[in-house]
Parts: structure tokens; sequence; C-alpha cells
């Protein structure tokens, strides 16, 4: 075996870090030894690689190393239409590809004040919270299967598969939609669908939820495994820029959604799920409670879903002028759309404000000073997209 | 016929049959696992090969098994790395002299120190469990090795605790003896302490979740047989299984007397009892979580030890 020879250079810690984490230098003759987690390994979620520095199981440190699924999206969203980016954004954060195109789609409305109608607000609500709400059920699964609970992950990818066939009879796609345009939405739901909609959120209330607390979330052995793990203090979130259920499981209460009222979001009532130690469980406590959230706004939002068209009238060429930053809650937290515009048909620059890019940066901070079993939960539990965080 | 090659024969015989039920077994409970959590996870599991229910999934398996490139990694130590999975494979074997199939019936059904082999021989595994991890020189593979050595040792000392009540009880280290006594009652009432310590302990040596840790698959890929693949990969697969097996029957026979039982015959109540266990292992491990490794070792030292000796001084007043 080949363990690294250099001496170990003693730590410095993030003075933000406080005596949450302590980590002791280690005495002359002990080593060190540095693992590579990823770019290809079972639970780093997408291509992650993160370079593991051991001693013994416990983390000294741990790097993020990036790039791996990089595929330029900012150059090429400056060399397409705004019209031609809409699907491209779906590509960034394959699990909340509707959350991206409204990030992206309203912001270039907010450029040329189109206005869009109002079933296709309500719907845009609609489809986002069933999106977030897939998005979550996904991070339940793998967020079991991380912690060896393999039935979790199945059983969510059952629930899952029912919100898929909504989006697919929708929009004619299972994953990556294209379904929002600039102005609206590219077509109506059809018949009957509202009706599955309220019947799968019936059953995520009373069959999948509470299944899935007790087979995993209220699990003695799952509350063992997350409870203190990879503590993030609210004013250290706050410093770092999270955003989304990692900043609100750490207690502090922000949502974009009521920060921002980017869709008529005032119109319904729901919560804010807060947690109280922003330790690994309560990231997922909070993501488990949003699941219901969401299902109790789109059960709100479908009793108010007027009749009319979804799509504005848009010019076939849109030409906007200026500069916007645009962001919405995604199922992961903050994504923000920066765009400038000269005039064109395409932005002249292009920025994606992503969550789980934020996010990953927290990694070394929550990981140092516990075992590799707890990074895997450490990595679940801020719930990244590799997609998102390379574009 | 001399009376020394029929004890030969009868030897040949017997261990073949054993062989085969080994083989037989290690294919059914493969398929068992796969039924079991398929119908755990709302699915089907294996289907389309021999119908019904895809019993000749695992003969399928078995011949991409065999034909699979065996794939050696460039530094890793050879010898040590080649032989791990048979010095795995072999205690999973070997154990099956002790089983007690029947009054008086098993491969060696008079071995008056069968309690003594089990913790013998299966405490062996760890030898190759740590040839395997050691010898594929690969970090993931040596932290696999380190928590099975960690943990297999750690639970080796509960096991023959929770065993020793039940010696205690029946006053003899031979299984055949132990069933035998528990016609009347099983030793699961007056030994429950022992038998929780005992099935804790034993999913623990069977390296079972929620104690997989030697292999977890989201934390270290696959662990100690990170490196393995085709045959020799199935080698391990194979001695897992068959311990499980072995370790379900001890457990039938130490708690749940063994092959006693009406109107049946004794070789059907063991293999029912057994494989009852066998069907607890794989519920179990399809609803737990992995434990961490310092909760293991928690729960090992700090837990099951006190209250395997807790048990035997309970066990020890109760016979005095």
């Amino acid at each position: 075996m080949s363990l690294t020879r250099e001496p170990v250079q003693p730590l410095e810690l993030d003075p933000r870090l406080g005596d949450r984490v302590r980590i002791e230098p280690l005495d002359g003759g002990r080593q060190t030894m540095t693992m590579s987690m990823g770019p290809q390994h079972p639970s780093t979620h997408g291509v992650l690689r993160v370079v593991l520095t051991l001693d013994g199981e416990t983390v000294v440190d741990a790097q993020p190393d990036i790039g791996y699924l990089h595929r330029n999206w900012e150059k090429i969203a400056e060399y397409m239409t705004y019209a031609m980016t809409v699907p491209f954004s779906d590509r960034n954060d394959y699990l909340a590809a509707i959350t991206n195109e409204l990030a992206l789609v309203q912001a270039v409305e907010k450029l040329t004040g189109i206005e869009v109608p109002e079933r296709a607000q309500i719907l845009r609500i609609i489809f986002s919270e069933l999106q977030r709400i897939t998005s979550h059920l996904l991070w339940f699964g793998t967020f079991g299967l991380d912690l060896g609970a393999v039935t979790a992950f199945l059983h969510a990818f059952t629930a899952r598969e029912y919100c898929y066939r909504l989006f697919e009879r929708a929009t004619g796609a299972r994953f990556l939609y294209g379904y929002l345009r600039i102005g609206g939405m590219r077509n109506d739901v059809p018949d009957g669908w509202v009706e599955d909609l309220l019947s799968f959120v019936d059953q995520l209330e009373r069959t999948y939820w509470p299944e899935f607390m007790r087979l995993l979330i209220d699990n003695a052995i799952f509350i063992r495994r997350t409870k203190g793990i990879g503590v993030l203090k609210p004013e250290v979130a706050v410093a770092y820029g999270a955003s989304g259920p990692v900043l609100r499981g750490s207690g502090v209460k922000y949502d974009v959604r009521k920060a921002d009222n980017y869709l008529p979001y005032d119109r319904f009532e729901f919560d804010i799920p807060v947690g109280e130690n922003g330790d690994v469980y309560d990231r997922a406590v909070v993501r488990m409670y949003e699941m219901l959230e969401s299902a109790k706004i789109i059960r709100q939002a479908v009793k108010e879903l007027p009749d009319g068209p979804v799509m504005a009238k848009v010019p076939r060429a849109i030409r906007p002028y200026g500069e916007v930053y645009h962001r919405v809650e995604g199922p992961r937290g903050e994504v923000g759309v920066y765009l400038v515009a000269a005039g064109d048909t395409n932005a002249y620059r292009a920025r994606w404000r992503s969550p789980c890019f934020v996010h990953l940066q927290l990694l070394p901070l929550l990981a140092r000073g516990h075992l590799v079993a707890d990074v895997v939960a450490i990595i679940g539990s801020i719930d990244i997209v590799l997609g998102e965080v390379d574009r | 016929m001399p009376e020394w090659l029929v004890a030969v024969l009868w030897a040949i015989l017997k261990a073949t049959i054993a062989l085969a039920f080994i083989g037989v077994n290690f294919m059914f409970l493969v398929w068992l696992e796969r039924k079991v959590s398929a119908r755990m996870q709302y699915r089907v599991g294996p289907y389309r090969v021999g119908k019904p229910h895809g019993w000749l999934q695992l003969i399928a398996d078995a011949i991409k098994m065999f034909s699979k490139e065996d794939v050696m990694p460039a530094a890793a130590d050879r010898w040590v790395w080649a032989a791990a999975p048979v010095v795995v494979f072999a205690p999973a074997v070997l154990l099956f002299v002790i089983l007690p199939v029947g009054p008086n019936f098993g491969v060696q059904p008079d071995f008056n120190l069968g309690l003594l082999f089990l913790s013998a021989v299966s405490s062996f595994t760890l030898f190759g469990i740590f040839m395997a991890g050691w010898g594929s020189n690969n970090k993931y593979s040596l932290i696999g090795a380190m928590r099975a050595a960690a943990q297999l040792m750690a639970y080796e000392i509960p096991l023959v605790l929770a065993v020793l009540g039940v010696v205690m009880l029946a006053g003899s280290l031979s299984l055949q003896d132990i069933v035998a006594a528990q016609r009347t009652y099983w030793y699961v009432f007056p030994q429950f302490l022992g038998f929780i310590v005992f099935l804790i302990a034993a999913i623990a040596e069977l390296n079972r979740t929620p104690f997989d840790l030697s292999e977890a698959e989201s934390e270290l890929v696959a662990g100690y047989f990170t490196e393995y693949s085709g045959i020799r990969w199935g080698m391990f697969m194979f001695a897992e299984y068959t311990n499980l097996f072995t370790m379900s029957a001890i457990a039938a026979s130490l708690f749940f007397g063994g092959w006693n039982g009406p109107i049946l015959p004794p070789v059907v109540w063991f293999l029912i009892k057994t494989y009852a266990f066998v069907l607890l292992a794989m519920w179990i491990r399809w609803t737990l979580p992995r434990i961490r490794i310092d909760q293991l070792l928690d729960l090992g030292w700090k837990f099951l030890v006190p209250v395997g000796l807790l048990n035997l001084v309970i066990t020890g007043l109760f016979l005095v």
C-alpha cells in the first residue's frame, strides 16, 4: 500500500466553525491517507470527485473536485436565441428542469415586459411544486441509498414514477421537458390531468409520505446516523450564500417564494419548514416537510386555476435590451439567471447562479472531523446535482 | 467390503450430498433474496429466465460469472489476492460438518465439540476478508478489511457468550445433544437475552445490513471485494449465502429446537426453521439503513458483551 509520506501540516480551521469541529494535528509517527472518492463512486450523486485526507477513517480534509460534467452552458446560451436556451437550461439541474426553465423564461419576460396569462402563472406554480416533490422524492431515495437503505430508494422511485407519468402526459417528456415558453407554456394540460394530479397529491399525503417517514426518517439507526453530523450554523450558512433546504435546515426562515413572490405565491397559504440544529437530520426533515407544503400549494392552486389561454402574444424575434437578475426557488435552493441583453436575439452575457455549486463549497467545512460514512451522508444531505455544479 | 472402505465411501457420499446441497442452496438463496427484496420494493424480481418466477436466473448468472474476464489489479499482491476467495469460501463449507439436520443425522452427527468448531472456523473468514482487502492494493478495500477485522473481532465474543448460555443449559457442546435436549421446550424461552445477543451478533458476523460495513456499497464501493470480478466475486457471494444458511441453521438449532417438531420429518422441520431465520435476515437487510463503524463497535463492546455476560450470570444462578 502506498500511504502519503509527506509530514502532515497542522490544519488551519475556518474561524467561523467555532468549537464545533476540532482537529488534532497528528503526532509524529502517524500519517494521513489521501483517498479519492469519485468521480466513479456509488454515492457522489453524479460525477463528483472528493479528495479525502483521512486519518484512519476520520476525515481530516475533504476537497471537492468538480468539472467532470462541464458543458459550457453559459457560453452556449450566449450563442443561442433566448427561446433556444430554454430547453437547454433543463440540462443544468436535470432533476428540476421546470424550475430551471422558469428562472430563464421569467428573466427574459422581465427584460421584455411580456405579460404572462394568469392560467399559465398558476400552471407554472403547479409544475414547480410538482417538480419540487419529484426532486425531493429522488433525494429521499438516494439519501436512503447513501445510508444503506435500498428499499427506501425503490419506494421513492415508485412514487416518483407517478409524478413522471403526470409530467409525460402534460409535456410529452419524462425528464427534460422544454415545457415553458417565454410568455407562457407550450401547451395546456390535457383533459383529466388535474384530477390525476390531485389523486397523486392525495396518495403522497396519505400513503407515500407517512410510509417514507416510518421507513427511514423515524428509524433509530437513521437518527443516530444523522443527528449532530455535518452541523451548519445559521451564520455560516448565510455567509456562504446557502439557500433552499440547506439554509432552512440551519433554522434560517428564508424562501424565495415568500421573499420575491416571482409567481403569485402570495395567494396561497404554506409554511416554510425550518430545522433547529442545522445537521444532516434537520436538512432531511426539512425536505420531507417541504414535500407536504408543496402538496398543499398544488391543492390550492388547482382550486384557483382559471380558464383562458396559456400563452401570451409574443413577438417572433425577442430582442430585449438591458440587464436582469432573476431568481426562483428551486428544490435545491435559489436558482438565479443573470442576463445582459444588447438588443440581439441572443444574450450578450448569460450567467447561472446554481445553489448546488454554492452548497458544495460547504462540504469541507461540514465533513472535517467526521468519518467516511458521514461524508456520504453529508453529500446526500446537501443534495447536489452535478449537472448544476458544473453547468 | 472392508470396514475402512465402507467408511471412506460413506464419507465421500455424505460430502457429495452436502456439497450439492450447498450449491443448490446458494442458488436458491440468491434467488430468494432477489424475490424477497423485490416483494418489499414493489417489484417483480427475476422473472424472465425460467418460469415460474425466473427460477433459472441463477443458472444464467452462474454461466455469466464463469465466463467473465478474470481481472486482477496490476499492483495487487498476487497470491494473497488470489487465495482470498478460497480462504473465505472454505470455512463456509466446513461449517456444514456440524449442522444437526436430524436425530443423529448430518455430515458428522456425533461431533461432540460442535460449537467450539463453530467459533473456531467461523472466525477464520476474517483472514480471507483481510487478505482480499490488503491484497487488492486499493484504499477502499483496505478500509473495508480494517472494518471487517474490527467488526468480526468485536462480534465474535458476544456470539460465543450467547452460545455459552445454551451450552450451560444443555451441558454439551454437541449440537445434536443441544437439539435433543430441547424436546420439551425451546431454549429461546429461558435464553431470550442470549437469543437477542446471538441474533445481532450473527447478523454482524454475516456482514449483512445493517452491519455490512466491510462492503458498505455506498461508502466503500464494495469494500474488500471491490477488485474482484467474475467467479472470484461469485465465491465471496457463495461464502456469504452459505454462511447465512449455516448461521440460520445454528440459530434454529440452539434456540428453536432444531429438528424437533410434530408430524413432519425432522429434516423438514430443520429446513423450515432455518429458512425462517434466512427470511428474517433478509427482511432486516431490506428494511434498515446501515450503521456507522463507531456505533457498530459501541454496540458490540458496550452493549452486547455486557448483556451476554449478564445472561451467563443469570443462567448460572438459575442452574445453581
